[in-house]
Formats: C-alpha cells, sequence, structure tokens
C-alpha cells in the first residue's frame, strides 16, 4: 500500500517532468495570450503612448459600421469559390487515380508539387505568370487566338479589380487540387466495401448510377471532413499571396480577414481593434467546427 | 445549418438503400453477372482511357508552371520580356544563363537568408518534436493528477487561429526585448498543441505490454520513454518532423512581423524583400525562388511515404 502510494506519486513527479517544457512554452505563447487578446480588444493601444485606454466595447461598435470589414469579409468569402472547384477536381483525379492505371505514383507526386512548393516562390512564379504582357497566361490566350485566326488579349490579371479574385480562385485551386483533399479522397476510395459495387453491378447499375449511389454515399464523411476544414482554413487564408502578389489591391480588392488584421496590429498599431477582428475571426470558425462536431459524429460511423 | 441535417438525412437514406440492395439483391441468378462481363471489355477499355486522359491533362497543368520558371529562371535578362517570342521560346531559352543563379547570392545577402532559414527551422523543428513527444507520452501513458482537464485545455486552444494568440505574442516578444533577434523567430513556432495532440494519438495506440515488462525490470521512465515509446513511433515523428519543417520554411508573416533587419531575414520575407527592391528582374526571383523550394522538393521526393500516411492520419484522426 505505501509502496503503491509512493509509485503513484514517482509517476506523476515523471508526468510533470516530461510535461514541462512544452506546458511553460504553451502558457507563453498559447493560453495566456488568448486571455491578454481578449482583453486587448476593450482597449485602445498603439504601443507608444502611456498604455492601453480602456474602451469598453467601441473597438466591437467600429468594426461593425467599418465599411472596409465588410468588403474583406465578403473578399474572404469570395475567395472561398475556389474550395468546391477544387474540391470536385480533387474527387475526379482520386478517382481516376484509384483505377490503379500504369504511372499511377508518379501522377500523384506532381500533383502534390503546388500543395508542397506554396509560400512567397510560387506566388512570386504566379505574379510573373498573371504578367499581361509577358506572363505565361495571356502569352497562351494570344497563341491560342493566333491559332485561329483571331487577336484574343488576356486581362490584366492582377491590376484589374474584376480580375484579381477569379485570378486568385485560378491559382488556389491549382494549388489545392492535387494536395491534401485529394490524398483523404483517395483513402476514402479505397475504403469503399468491394461488394457494394458487386451488387450494384449485379442490379445493372452504369458507372453513373454507381457512383451517386455507392461512392458518392460512401465517401461523405470526407467531404464533409474537407468541407469543414477547407472552410476553416478559408476564413484564415489569403495573408501571404495578396502580400507578395497585389499588396491587397487593387482598391482592396484581394483583402482578407487575416490581412486586414495585420495591417491593424502591425502597420497602423491599432492593437485593440485588431485584437477584436481576431475575436470576431474566432467565434467564426468556433462556429464551423461546432457545426463539424455535431455533424461529424454522426457521419463517422458509416466509414 | 437545415440543409445540413437535409442532406445528412437524405445521406443515411441513400446509405440504408445501398446496404439493403446489397443485401436482398446478393442472390440473383448468376447468368445476369456473366452477361454483364461479356459487354464489358470494350467499353472498359474506353473508360480506363478516358480516366487516363484525365490524370494526363492535370498532370501537365500542375507541372507546366513549374517547368516554365526553371525556363524563365535559365533566360536572358531580356529573353523574357521579348514579345516577338515563338510559343516555343517560351518554354527553351535560346541560351541557358546559369550565371542567373550565381547572381542572386551577390544582388542581395541570399546566403544569410538561407542560414537564417536553415538555422530558425532546424531549431523549431527540433523544439516542436521533441517538447511535443514528451509532453504527449505524459498525457498518453501515465496517470497524473489533472491530466484530462489539462489535455482539454490543449484541445480547446486547437481551433483558436493564430491571429488571436500573435498579437500579444508580439507585445509580449517586445517587452522582453526580443524583437529582430532569432529567439522572436523560433521559440513562439516551438510549441503547438497540434504535434502534441497528433502524437498522443498515435502513443495511444502501442500494446502495453513491452512497457509493463520494462517497468517490471526497472527500467526509469525516460528509459521506456527513449528506448519503447519513440522507436515504435518512429514513422509519425518522421511525419510530424516533415510537416514542421515545410510549415517553418514556408511561414511568412511571422518573420514579416518580428524581424527587420536584413541580417535576421528568413528565406521568404529576403525573397519578398528582393521582389521590393529588384521587382522586374524577373529571371533574378525566378531564380531565387527555385533555390528557395529546392530543399522542400528534395524532403518530398524522399519522404513521399511520411506525407501521405501524415495526412491520412490527420485525416482520420482530426
Amino acid at each position: 500500500m505505501k509502496n503503491g502510494l509512493k509509485d503513484k506519486t514517482k509517476e506523476a513527479i515523471a508526468a510533470y517532468g516530461f510535461l514541462m517544457p512544452n506546458l511553460v512554452g504553451f502558457l507563453l505563447f498559447t493560453s495566456i495570450p488568448v486571455l491578454a487578446s481578449l482583453g486587448l480588444s476593450f482597449v485602445k493601444w498603439d504601443l507608444l503612448s502611456d498604455g492601453p485606454q480602456f474602451a469598453g466595447l467601441s473597438n466591437f461598435a467600429e468594426l461593425v459600421k467599418d465599411p472596409f470589414f465588410g468588403k474583406y469579409c465578403w473578399n474572404t468569402l469570395f475567395l472561398m469559390m475556389a474550395i468546391p472547384i477544387s474540391m470536385a477536381g480533387s474527387l475526379l483525379l482520386a478517382i481516376a487515380l484509384n483505377q490503379k492505371l500504369k504511372g499511377t505514383v508518379i501522377f500523384r507526386t506532381i500533383y502534390f508539387l503546388p500543395t508542397i512548393c506554396s509560400g512567397v516562390a510560387i506566388f512570386m512564379l504566379w505574379r510573373l505568370i498573371y504578367n499581361p504582357n509577358f506572363g505565361l497566361l495571356n502569352s497562351m490566350i494570344a497563341q491560342f487566338g493566333d491559332m485561329l485566326g483571331l487577336r484574343l488579349a488576356g486581362p490584366n490579371w492582377l491590376t484589374d479589380e474584376a480580375w484579381a479574385k477569379p485570378a486568385f480562385i485560378i491559382m488556389s485551386v491549382w494549388q489545392s487540387i492535387g494536395g491534401y483533399n485529394m490524398i483523404l479522397y483517395l483513402a476514402a476510395l479505397q475504403g469503399v466495401p468491394r461488394d457494394l459495387y458487386d451488387a450494384a453491378e449485379v442490379d445493372g447499375a452504369n458507372s453513373w448510377q454507381k457512383f451517386w449511389n455507392v461512392t458518392w454515399p460512401q465517401i461523405s464523411p470526407t467531404t464533409f471532413f474537407i468541407a469543414t476544414m477547407s472552410l476553416i482554413g478559408g476564413f484564415q487564408a489569403g495573408f501571404d499571396q495578396a502580400y507578395i502578389m497585389t499588396g491587397g489591391g487593387p482598391n482592396g480588392s484581394t483583402t482578407t480577414i487575416i490581412y486586414y488584421i495585420f495591417n491593424n496590429a502591425f502597420e497602423w498599431y491599432r492593437m485593440g481593434y485588431a485584437a477584436a477582428i481576431s475575436w470576431v475571426l474566432f467565434l467564426i470558425i468556433f462556429a464551423v467546427t461546432v457545426v463539424k462536431w455535431r455533424f461529424f459524429g454522426r457521419a463517422v460511423h458509416y466509414t | 445549418m437545415g440543409t445540413h441535417i437535409d442532406s445528412m438525412i437524405q445521406e443515411e437514406m441513400r446509405q440504408e438503400i445501398a446496404l439493403s440492395t446489397s443485401r436482398s439483391r446478393r442472390k440473383k441468378p448468376v447468368k445476369v453477372m456473366t452477361e454483364l462481363k461479356e459487354k464489358s471489355p470494350l467499353k472498359r477499355n474506353l473508360q480506363r482511357a478516358v480516366l487516363f486522359a484525365i490524370l494526363l491533362i492535370g498532370a501537365i497543368s500542375m507541372a507546366a508552371p513549374f517547368l516554365w520558371m526553371v525556363s524563365t529562371s535559365l533566360a536572358e535578362p531580356g529573353h523574357v520580356f521579348a514579345e516577338s517570342r515563338t510559343w516555343w521560346q517560351e518554354w527553351l531559352p535560346t541560351t541557358f544563363v546559369w550565371q542567373n543563379y550565381v547572381k542572386v547570392w551577390s544582388v542581395v545577402p541570399f546566403a544569410q537568408f538561407y542560414l537564417n532559414s536553415i538555422f530558425v527551422s532546424l531549431c523549431i523543428t527540433f523544439g516542436q518534436v521533441a517538447t511535443s513527444a514528451m509532453a504527449a507520452y505524459a498525457f498518453a501513458r501515465l496517470n497524473f493528477p489533472g491530466r484530462d482537464r489539462l489535455f482539454f485545455g490543449y484541445l480547446a486552444t486547437m481551433m483558436i487561429p493564430g491571429a488571436v494568440t500573435m498579437i500579444p505574442v508580439f507585445i509580449l516578444l517586445r517587452h522582453l526585448g526580443w524583437i529582430d533577434s532569432y529567439k522572436a523567430l523560433i521559440l513562439p513556432g516551438i510549441f503547438t498543441a497540434y504535434g502534441t495532440f497528433m502524437l498522443r494519438q498515435v502513443f495511444l495506440t502501442l500494446p502495453k505490454e513491452l512497457e509493463d515488462a520494462a517497468k517490471i525490470d526497472g527500467c526509469s521512465y525516460i528509459r521506456i520513454f527513449w528506448h519503447i515509446i519513440l522507436p515504435l513511433s518512429k514513422q509519425a515523428l518522421a511525419t510530424l518532423t516533415t510537416f514542421t519543417f515545410m510549415g517553418s520554411w514556408m511561414n511568412l508573416m511571422w518573420p514579416l512581423i518580428v524581424v527587420n533587419t536584413h541580417t535576421k531575414y528568413t528565406l521568404p520575407v529576403g525573397l519578398a524583400y528582393f521582389q521590393g527592391v529588384h521587382g522586374t528582374d524577373w529571371t533574378l526571383l525566378m531564380a531565387a525562388s527555385m533555390m528557395m523550394i529546392l530543399p522542400i522538393l528534395i524532403v518530398f521526393l524522399f519522404n513521399q511515404r511520411f506525407f501521405v500516411e501524415g495526412i491520412k492520419l490527420t485525416g482520420i484522426k482530426g
């Protein structure tokens, strides 16, 4: 008995020893900052004056009236149009890869390249691709026109307000179509029981019917998972690409919520206001997460 | 939300239908099956051809921008702007200017950016994998008061966007006088709930017997952790290592926030700065970008299976 107690204490001491390095950092750089950020959202502070000035709910009141915030929320949502397009593409590629044709591994590797190499280098490449005079896209459009005997000219992708967001969507689809989602779909497709397809075949179902009645319901948990994760990511996305390719322009048309937080905090030193926006962003993500938990719990039996 | 519920119900119904068909129709005459099989080869081959075409078109559109990047990085500076290029000149420079790759290193302190990136990414990766593994071991295999409550605290922060914590962390680092230092670049990147969570899930699946045997032999917790738990989880550790390294190699925003002198720039910030001062030297910019993605490409090509496994792991467990 005495010995047992001693072992327990020893175990607890060891456990805290293992936990300590991570826990200290976690408290210092995550838990305490979360609380501090909530506090900051109720003050006005530019880091230069004497100290934070209590402002009550005025940051949030300002946010409701801020036309830029509304615009940037709309931009963020608009850019999320890339999500369904890229998901459909990922599923199509996964189905094609799942046929076990020759060269599957090579294809998969190539599809993964854009996801792997994301970041500043790729955004710079796309800034050049979208260059109206000598970028790859517009010269291809012009050459295509020549073949047809027409004079086609592509738009000023990144400097035209009407084209900047579509340009970003095209790029995001290119980047995400063959990445994580495709791998998840591929795993899901491989998990669909063979005998369901056999049964459908016996019933005389064609490929299309088999897809809608067997494959699609069977992989729906994966679809739901990808959709919610992409939504959560989508609300926080858009900084790197806009910073490198457009600086948030033209006329703020590619500025997203996260970029607005960055500008408020680190360009204009409006710490309280930036913290308030970040909490609104958190609430949006929290709502999506709750929906995900509530429904994913049910959907998960199906796999 | 209503539509979500509807679609879930529909899904459930489809599921029921699919299952009941598979059960009740199993006993259909075999004749039908042979009939079906006789028809299929031509159709099947056609289907395969269409799918192969989809794969090929996909591969070309994925790879084309990269090939163009390589060709641009090797072109003569004036070549890029030439309006009269034919389509093949676009893809194949008339002369290969390897000099572009050399020039990058002297136009900006590229070597310094590179070294900073390597140093910062290695420190973050090592720190994160080590501290996460230790914490995950405590959470998964040891009993201590407050364990579940603490773990819930970790979990709860996982959905908080980085944007929420970055402002107070910046203020904290400023107070400590750490702005513009390697400490500011590295330390906040090390401690993530994600790594701990992922490794805990993996450690939970390990068999208990080996550990018990070791305990009876009088092994200390440190030895169990080092000689049993870690070797059994090599794959998961490799996955976390690759993902963490890539994440910090690519990170633009945080270095942008905490660093303001050239000598501390990491590659992403350095490249953004390069673009700012030499924005139209496209051949040099592409050469620099190529050199930035090269290490990632190499890591990926050699560790492909860790990526695939890692994605499946996050997908299933998340």
